[in-house]
């Protein structure tokens, strides 16, 4: 077709304008419903289905899990989709208790990193964890998933509550590389400081919040399905 | 369609072929490079990145090329940013429908899909002037070459920034990834490569200097005579 240079357009109405504009809008609008609708169900099961694998990740030894949301010191029974603090409880076999899943998250080096964490209550351990969310740079902060030596600190980092489970009988830090002194402490890992401070941060900030209200409520924890 | 186009030219294969590799849009073209260096740090997002921007590509030209006899010239740059968001939302929601992990990966270079400008410049430059078959063939070969040009970034990048291909290791365990393939670094340094070599085999093939058009493309100036 010919450039349109040569001819001066005529200014349509403006009718004309809206209306374009208004059809193109509604097309639009109408597309995004329909596919909206359709993988909504899609989505929220892959939603379902990630924090499942993350628990079952976390929680090796779980065959199976209750949701539990915190309310005012309380732990009770919910679903999903309850709004509040959510921890997951995971049970063996006999419904017995193996270990608690809780969210944490904080600001890493780019944005939020979001994990959720393993917790034993038997020894106060916390036993691992795994990333829900990073934007960490690739080869640097996304180290904490597969550097071995860090990785070792989640055999048991302890976490437990202090006699009268008002918070952690010792906070957990990060520290420099080589440092590690002490069960409640993180070895940084060397070139990924902000992210090991990260992961510290956040699991001190929730185990100070929840241990405390697991620890006085690990009996409706232990009952379980029954 | 009301008007009929005067010079017209009939659909051919060079439609197609076109935008695979003589006006491929990124290495010749030069169009759509943010998400070319950011995404383009492995095989698997590079390839998920291209289908996605072949979806919209085609999609947006198609309706853009429908629609190009009754949309007023004043509001077509709207309408075709509206058309563009569409399809990129419809996108943003089918990638998380099929898979979250990739849809994290890929994180917001998704959304901004709607301001790559090689889809509202094949809009504008392509679509808005031919009918409708012409557009989806030409958007079709543009979005292949678009993805092939990604994944020939994500290959080298991956391939030297963790020693594997689509996750697979390729080289031993002893191999010491280069941190900066995966970084934003690597994407400068591994498209300025593949220029190089593109525009010196370009240049050995025709035997003689380029000419000044094609220079302000070019990474290579000067060239022997």
């Amino acid at each position: 077709m010919s450039t349109p240079e040569n001819q001066v357009p005529e200014l349509p109405s403006s009718t004309k304008l809206i209306t374009t504009l208004a059809t193109v809008a509604m097309i639009s609008g109408l597309l995004v419903v329909l596919v909206y609708e359709f993988t909504k169900p899609i989505i929220a099961e892959n939603q379902r289905l990630a924090t499942e694998r993350a628990i079952f990740k976390v929680l090796p030894k779980a065959k199976s899990r209750l949701t539990f949301v915190v309310d005012q010191d309380k732990l009770v029974l919910a679903n999903d989709k309850t709004i509040g603090e959510l921890i997951y409880a995971g049970y063996d076999k006999q419904n017995k208790l193996v270990g608690i899943a809780i969210n944490a998250s904080a600001q890493g080096y780019q944005d939020t990193i979001k994990i959720l964490y393993g917790y034993s209550s038997d020894n106060g351990c916390i036993t691992g964890f795994d990333v829900l969310k990073s934007t960490e740079t690739p080869g640097f902060g996304t180290k904490i998933t597969s550097d071995e030596e860090f990785l070792a600190n989640f055999k048991c980092l302890d976490a437990q509550v202090n006699v009268t489970q008002s918070k952690l009988a010792n906070k957990i830090k990060t520290v420099r590389h080589g440092t590690k002194q002490h069960a409640w402490e993180i070895d940084a890992i060397s070139g990924s400081t902000i992210t090991s401070n990260a992961i510290g941060r956040m699991l001190n900030k929730s185990a100070q919040a929840l241990h405390p209200v697991i620890a006085r409520n690990l009996n409706i924890l232990k009952q379980g399905q029954q | 369609m009301t008007q009929t186009t005067k010079k017209e030219t009939p659909l051919t294969l060079d439609v197609f072929t076109a935008g695979l590799w003589k006006e491929n849009p990124v290495f010749v073209m030069m169009l759509g490079l943010c998400p070319v260096l950011a995404v383009t740090n492995s095989v698997l997002n590079s390839l998920a990145m291209g289908i996605a921007s072949i979806f919209v590509l085609v999609c947006s030209n198609a309706l853009v090329s429908a629609l190009r006899n009754f949309i007023p010239k004043q509001v077509r740059i709207t309408t075709y940013i509206i058309i563009i968001a569409t399809f990129v939302t419809l996108v943003d929601y089918i990638i998380q429908a099929v898979s979250l992990d990739l849809y994290n990966k890929l994180g917001a270079f998704i959304q901004l899909i709607v301001v790559n400008c090689l889809i509202l410049g094949r809009a504008e430059a392509y679509a808005s002037k031919n009918s409708f078959t012409k557009s989806v063939v030409s958007a079709f070969g543009m979005g292949l070459g678009f993805t092939l040009a990604l994944v020939m970034l994500g290959g080298v990048r991956e391939l030297l920034g963790a020693g594997q291909l689509l996750g697979y290791q390729i080289f031993s365990t002893n191999f010491e990834p280069w941190v900066v393939m995966i970084l934003p670094p690597g994407g400068f340094i591994v498209l300025g490569s593949w220029l190089l070599l593109i525009n010196y085999l370009e240049q050995r093939k025709t035997g003689k200097l380029i000419s000044q058009d094609e220079a302000s493309h070019c990474a290579v100036q000067g060239t022997p005579s």
